[in-house]
């Protein structure tokens, strides 16, 4: 793999402390435009402070962030986001006074400067984009439900189709299918699979069968660091990764 | 649900519209001049309140110093007044002056003879003195508790400053308007007093549509988002701080508005527009309102001082236990405030506890429900 040049997104020698505890300790890693890449790891790997660091939340104490060759380093939320990195949420996070077609045109709007949107009406493609992501979710029944009305899968659902309607280059997904029933992770699976190739995705999530369905390279974090990367057949035959991760399975 | 968004039909809009105006124009005949200042003073006091609502009930930014903004548009207002009515005073400047020895007009004081320039000053100033408090805070992602604490003490820092400015504002006696003159005629006089009722409950009714204009479209909705949950807004690719800062600076050009509309309608602007009990007071009209409603706000204004007012005639002393108990059965019983209850599913759950209502179906009926309105809207 050529990381220098080919990548869309490069940590390199990442490490942040808190207070002393090394959240992320000389990670690095990188990611290929078009990609798909899932990444476990223990509680306390380090899973969630990566998606920070990448996305602006927390500064990192050592290293640097390349996205399409410009450092992230330094940059605030809402400029990291307009370049293009966009993020799902743990617990699903919509704004839940507001109704599905909201929180899309939310998401949808550019640009996003306070000016335009109290000056201008939406404009009519970005209402096909959200007539056309309600499709994706299946949630075009419930166009002007509260999105706080929806069940806890519709509203994993709604924020995936938020991410969307950004059009981001790179997509950030944190453990989209918690709590979801198995036909939904299913689906959910499915999704994300069709987006990659003209999206570069990130999962990170805990449910084994949910990742190998992803089908993708896998990537395992430990202690802050990326302890083995391959793909699932490879990880799961690795021994590091069955002693911090996996377990043995019982005789 | 019948409640909910509650829908009037054009003619009953239309009809309620001319009542209003009707009111509007005939309250100078109808109601004694005591009783109309008092009501065009807590209208004017509705104007602050929906700025409160503004940043408040929309944004979830809880200031307890609009009192500072309210107390600039005021004395701007005096300003105006008492410099273009010096003329027959040593110097050609306001009586006060020669109280303390001060023989030159102090430099700020020049602008405020062009009415053009102070009429702008009412809502400018306050706005631009909001907008830059403002950005400094949100910058710092100061919020929540703090950002309360730190607008009280903004409110401190300036009630103590006007109070000690003998000498440039007449400190703590602030600046009487009711003896200066306006259009050749005294502003205290019945004719002057019955146009500023006229014009504020005119500007009420304006701020009521702008503010409505603001919080309508997407922008609205992302006051609320920052209200909710404002990292995922900035994950969005919005900043906030931006957002926060014009709707506080425009809860601020309204709170300038208002207090000069109240200065003039008092007769005084002074210090005592910036003490922390009024600008706490504010927030309570609001909260007992309803939050977030707008119209809430203005009721609430007008209705808690003309309260206020009545009970003080008939009970003195009473009134601070009375509004207490009102903010506290408000935030226990009624969180949302009164039109927030009204809007909601207050009047069902009350009708039905009286056994006066059927119980609707739960929650499979309002799935459905829920469905067929989605599929109407397609």
């Amino acid at each position: 793999m050529n990381k220098k040049t080919n990548s869309l997104l490069r940590l390199e020698n990442i490490s942040v402390s808190f207070e002393g505890f090394l959240a992320l300790n000389d990670l690095n890693l990188s990611l290929k435009k078009g990609e798909l890449r899932a990444v476990i790891g223990p509680n306390g790997a380090g899973k969630t402070t990566f998606l920070d660091v990448i996305t602006g939340k927390v500064k990192p104490t050592k290293g640097d962030v390349f996205f399409k060759g410009k450092s992230l380093i330094g940059r605030k939320e809402h400029k990291i986001a307009r370049l293009g990195v966009g993020r799902k949420f743990q617990s699903p996070r919509v704004f839940e006074n507001l109704t599905v077609k909201e929180n899309l045109e939310i998401s949808v709007s550019t640009p996003k400067s306070p000016l335009n949107l109290i000056n201008k009406k939406i404009k009519n493609d970005q209402l096909d984009e959200i007539e056309h992501l309600m499709k994706v979710i299946n949630l075009s029944k419930k166009i002007n439900s509260k999105a706080g009305a929806l069940s806890h899968g519709q509203k994993q659902w709604l924020e995936i189709a938020m991410l969307l309607g950004q059009k981001p280059d790179l997509m950030l997904v944190d453990e989209p299918v918690a709590g979801l029933t198995d036909e939904e992770t299913d689906l959910t699976a499915d999704l994300l699979k069709s987006l990659s190739g003209d999206n570069t995705v990130v999962v990170i999530d805990h449910d084994m069968e949910f990742i190998r369905r992803l089908d993708s390279n896998v990537s395992v974090l430990n202690q802050g660091t990326v302890l083995c990367e391959g793909t699932m057949d490879t990880i799961q035959n690795d021994k590091r990764v069955i002693d911090v991760y996996l377990g043995r399975p019982e005789k | 649900m019948e409640f909910k968004n509650l829908k009037l039909s054009k003619k009953t809009t239309f009809v309620i519209w001319v009542l209003i105006i009707a009111f509007i124009i005939a309250a100078p005949s109808i109601l004694p001049v005591f009783r109309l200042n008092l009501l065009g003073r807590y209208l004017s006091l509705a104007i602050v309140a929906l700025g409160v609502d503004l940043i408040w009930g929309f944004t979830g930014l809880l200031s307890l110093g609009q009192g500072i903004f309210f107390a600039l548009g005021g004395y701007c207002a005096a300003m105006y007044l008492q410099i273009t009515s010096s003329s027959e005073f040593p110097n050609n400047i306001p009586e006060f002056f020669g109280l303390y020895g001060v023989d030159n007009l102090p430099f700020f004081w020049e602008p405020f003879r062009n009415p053009i320039f102070s009429l702008f000053a009412i809502w400018v100033i306050p706005a631009l003195v909001a907008g830059i408090l403002g950005f400094l805070v949100f910058r710092n992602r100061i919020k929540g508790v703090y950002f309360s604490i730190l607008t009280q003490a903004a409110l401190l820092v300036f009630f103590n400053f006007f109070n000690g400015q003998q000498k440039l504002i007449n400190g703590t006696n602030g600046l009487k308007t009711d003896v200066t003159q306006l259009f050749g005629q005294m502003v205290g006089s019945e004719s002057i007093q019955r146009m500023f009722f006229w014009f504020t409950a005119l500007l009420v009714i304006a701020a009521w549509f702008f503010s409505k204009w603001v919080v309508k479209g997407r922008f609205g909705n992302i006051l609320i988002g920052i209200r909710d949950d404002e990292p995922r807004v900035r994950f969005t690719g919005y900043n906030p701080v931006l957002f926060k800062t014009i709707i506080f600076s425009i809860a601020g050009g309204l709170a300038g508005i208002s207090g000069a509309l109240y200065t003039v309608q008092s007769g005084i602007v002074s210090p005592q527009f910036m003490t922390v009990p009024f600008s706490i007071e504010m927030v309570i009209w609001v909260a007992v309102g309803g939050r977030g409603t707008l119209l809430g706000a203005i009721l609430g204004a007008v209705l808690i001082n003309y309260a206020k007012s009545l009970v003080s005639e008939a009970l003195p002393a009473s009134w601070m236990f009375i509004q207490g108990g009102i903010f506290i059965l408000v935030v226990t019983a009624l969180p949302e405030g009164v039109l927030g209850w009204v809007q909601g599913e207050g009047p069902r759950n009350l009708l039905q506890k009286l056994g006066l209502k059927r119980k609707i179906e739960t929650y499979p009926s309002l799935e459905i429900k829920n469905e067929t309105e989605g599929l109407k809207n397609e």
